[in-house]
């Protein structure tokens, strides 16, 4: 684990805001097995990567421009688990798009979240305009942009980062490698090892870091942060990590990797591995951590609850919000 | 002859196609080892191996340029959009230079391109799972527009599609994949584009759509068939180009025209198909042309009430038909 200045307060959010995540995560794909969640994108394995850096971040201030992968980031960022819960089921209340929006498809402009499609690598391109209007209007605010690695592929991240480095834009694109893209792994995706040998081209400092250590992560954005507020312009971030489940609930993993594999992987599980060290160094008491345990139960089952018992949309609504 | 789904005559239509002209490769976003991610590809790479089903990068513009670029030096590329949602980014590569490539060269260059999307919504996909693209595409001379309806019609179309000289987008609704079943012989045949299918005839009113909107539209027939009325229901096939003379045909034998498509209504094929008729069978109808499309809001909701609220179902187009027999 990195060498730190995080207080044990904030280790101890971190951990809370994982663990919580993760809870979430699998009731999602329980409630998808009973047929009662049509569809689930998932965080699992990204936990370490999402909640290192929200909280690396002026949560709520700054601006984030998340993708379908980032429950756990969004959760950190201050969306509530009955929001997340009503999202997923489609419900009238769900913040982000009113069940507009297929699940994960977030968006909460109470939390600074910009709302976003599914269209892989836009979303780049519209974190750097956020930068471009926090310079010019010098709010103080900076925007991160999240992505996967398959993404990368896309013209529109590359037009991104050269915008952002051209124009020293307070933004940082943060990558969440973790090896695939649906089936395809990343070495037919680019020709180099790693996402962030693409910085250099562009003119802007490149960082791979350990995305399942989420005291690493956390210092490798609060470092890109202070870059961008301080003028120098944008990073990129490439967190190595790993999804432990398939692309989503549609999707069958074992046609494309080993067993082995994952298992390999899962040794290093960010939640487990984290969880250990803030257990052993006494960072969280077995009571504490028998205490927040139950309460990440208690609020899983309140957020499904809720979420189950709320109303749908009703269908006269169908053509409201066209336009203004 | 054997019955298969719509997705499996796809597949096999592929693999015959494969097998007979190397020049034919297929590639996109997981189409190789997963076999995409409709399976529609399964198995074709382990057949033709990875120089002929390739895994892409995740580049649709990419995928459309080098296709066009392979196409022109004498490949015939079949590339795979996942989804016909995120064809946009290829929209560039598609519509200034696929579709302008033979007219700006003044007939030296050709580009002999298949791009396969799958399209069309209730299935839960939401905004952008869920899109039906095919006007974008139907307003550009140069392209050709071909949406079949049936297993049958997948294979003979997905051939004449390969052996054309110019591009095609050929867009299979997801709903139809493993919902349509039907014989389709095991011998190589063409369907050609251009030409309508008369899959019902009828006297009192013609449905005239394509796609899985004619299965839709054969339920709906049914039902009515029973309360009296008698629906003749034109399957367009290709919707660039249209055939002109099988709309006006059907529009001057029953006198009554309603034009189905799940797309959104202003712009859509229904517009094309309703002008046509009034510029040339005005005088030969018994009631003004009714058009019955999805709504015009920017793409289709996940919630199931909104999603329902969207979709062109059966018993919709019964109720457009009986307004429209009664008028
Ligand atoms: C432009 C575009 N093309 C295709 C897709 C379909 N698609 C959704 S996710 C995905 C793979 C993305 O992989 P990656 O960027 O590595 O993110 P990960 O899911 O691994 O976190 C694909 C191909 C899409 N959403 N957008
Ligand atoms: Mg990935």
């Amino acid at each position: 684990m990195a060498d730190n200045s995080v207080t044990p307060e904030l280790q101890k959010d971190i951990y809370y805001h994982m663990a919580l995540a993760r809870a979430l995560d699998d009731r999602m794909w329980i409630l998808n097995r009973q047929g009662r969640a049509p569809v689930v994108y998932s965080s699992n394995g990204h936990e370490a990567a999402q909640v290192g850096s929200a909280f690396a971040l002026n949560r709520g201030e700054d601006w984030i421009v998340p993708y379908y992968r980032d429950l756990a980031l969004v959760l950190a960022y201050g969306m509530t688990p009955r929001e997340i819960m009503l999202h997923l089921l489609g419900k009238a209340d769900d913040p982000n798009s009113g069940g507009r929006q297929m699940p994960a498809h977030w968006g909460l402009k109470r939390r600074h979240i910009l709302t976003t499609g599914s269209v892989v690598a836009t979303q780049d391109i519209h974190a750097a305009g956020l930068a471009l209007a926090s310079k010019i209007l010098k709010d103080g605010r900076v925007s991160v942009a999240y992505f996967g690695e398959g993404s990368t592929s896309q013209g529109e991240f590359h037009e991104a980062l050269n915008f952002a480095a051209v124009h020293k834009l307070p933004v940082i694109f943060f990558n969440e490698n973790n090896g695939y893209a649906i089936s395809v792994p990343a070495r037919k995706q680019m020709a180099v090892m790693d996402v962030a040998a693409r910085a250099s081209g562009y003119g802007m400092p490149g960082v791979i870091v350990d995305g399942n250590d989420p005291l690493k992560v956390y210092e490798v954005t609060r470092q890109a942060r202070e870059r961008a507020l301080a003028g120098e312009g944008p990073t990129l971030i490439e967190a190595k990590t790993y999804r432990f489940v398939p692309h989503s609930s549609d999707d069958d993993d074992r046609a494309y990797r080993s067993r082995e594999e994952v298992a390999e992987w899962k040794k290093r599980d960010p939640l487990t591995t984290f969880e250990k060290y803030v257990l052993e160094n006494q960072i969280l008491s077995a009571d504490e951590h028998a205490a927040m345990q139950k309460k990440i139960k208690e609020t899983v089952n309140d957020a499904t609850d809720f979420a189950e018992k709320a109303a749908l949309p009703d269908p006269s609504t169908l053509e409201l919000h066209v336009y203004h | 002859m054997a019955v298969m789904t719509y997705l499996e005559a796809i597949r096999e239509t592929l693999r015959q196609e494969l097998r007979r002209d190397n020049r034919i490769i297929i590639y996109g976003e997981d189409v190789g080892v997963r076999g995409g991610v409709f399976r529609v590809t399964e198995g074709l790479q382990a057949e033709f191996g990875e120089e002929r089903v390739i895994d892409s990068p995740l580049a649709e513009a990419a995928i459309i340029g080098t296709a066009i670029g392979a196409a022109v030096n004498g490949l015939r590329p079949v590339p795979e959009i996942q989804f016909a949602d995120f064809i946009f980014p290829a929209i560039n590569q598609i519509v200034q230079e696929a579709a302008r490539i033979r007219y700006r060269s003044n007939g030296d260059f050709g580009v002999p391109l298949v791009i396969r999307a799958p399209f069309g919504g209730g299935v839960h996909g939401a905004l952008y799972h869920s899109q039906s693209v095919e006007a974008f595409f139907a307003h550009v001379p140069g392209l050709k527009v071909v949406i079949p309806a049936t297993p049958y019609d997948a294979k003979g179309l997905l051939a004449s599609a390969i052996q054309d000289e110019d591009p095609v987008l050929y867009f299979e609704h997801k709903a139809a994949y493993r919902s349509l079943k039907g014989e389709v012989p095991d011998e190589r045949y063409l369907i050609p584009i251009g030409k309508a299918d008369l899959k019902r005839e009828g006297k009192d009113l013609s449905i005239i759509t394509y796609g899985l909107m004619v299965s839709y539209a054969q339920r709906a027939a049914e039902t009515l068939d029973k309360e009296g009325i008698s629906v003749e229901i034109l399957d367009l096939r290709t919707i660039r180009p249209l055939d002109v003379e099988a709309i006006l045909d059907t529009a001057k034998k029953t006198g009554r025209v309603l034009v189905v498509h799940e797309d959104n209504l202003t712009g859509g094929i229904g517009g094309e198909v309703s002008a046509l008729i009034a510029e040339h069978a005005l005088f030969y109808l018994d009631a003004p042309i009714m058009r019955l499309a999805g709504p015009d809001v920017p793409a289709m909701p996940y919630s199931p009430p909104l999603e329902h609220a969207f979709m062109v179902t059966p018993d919709k187009i019964a109720e457009a038909a009986r307004k429209l027999a009664k008028f």
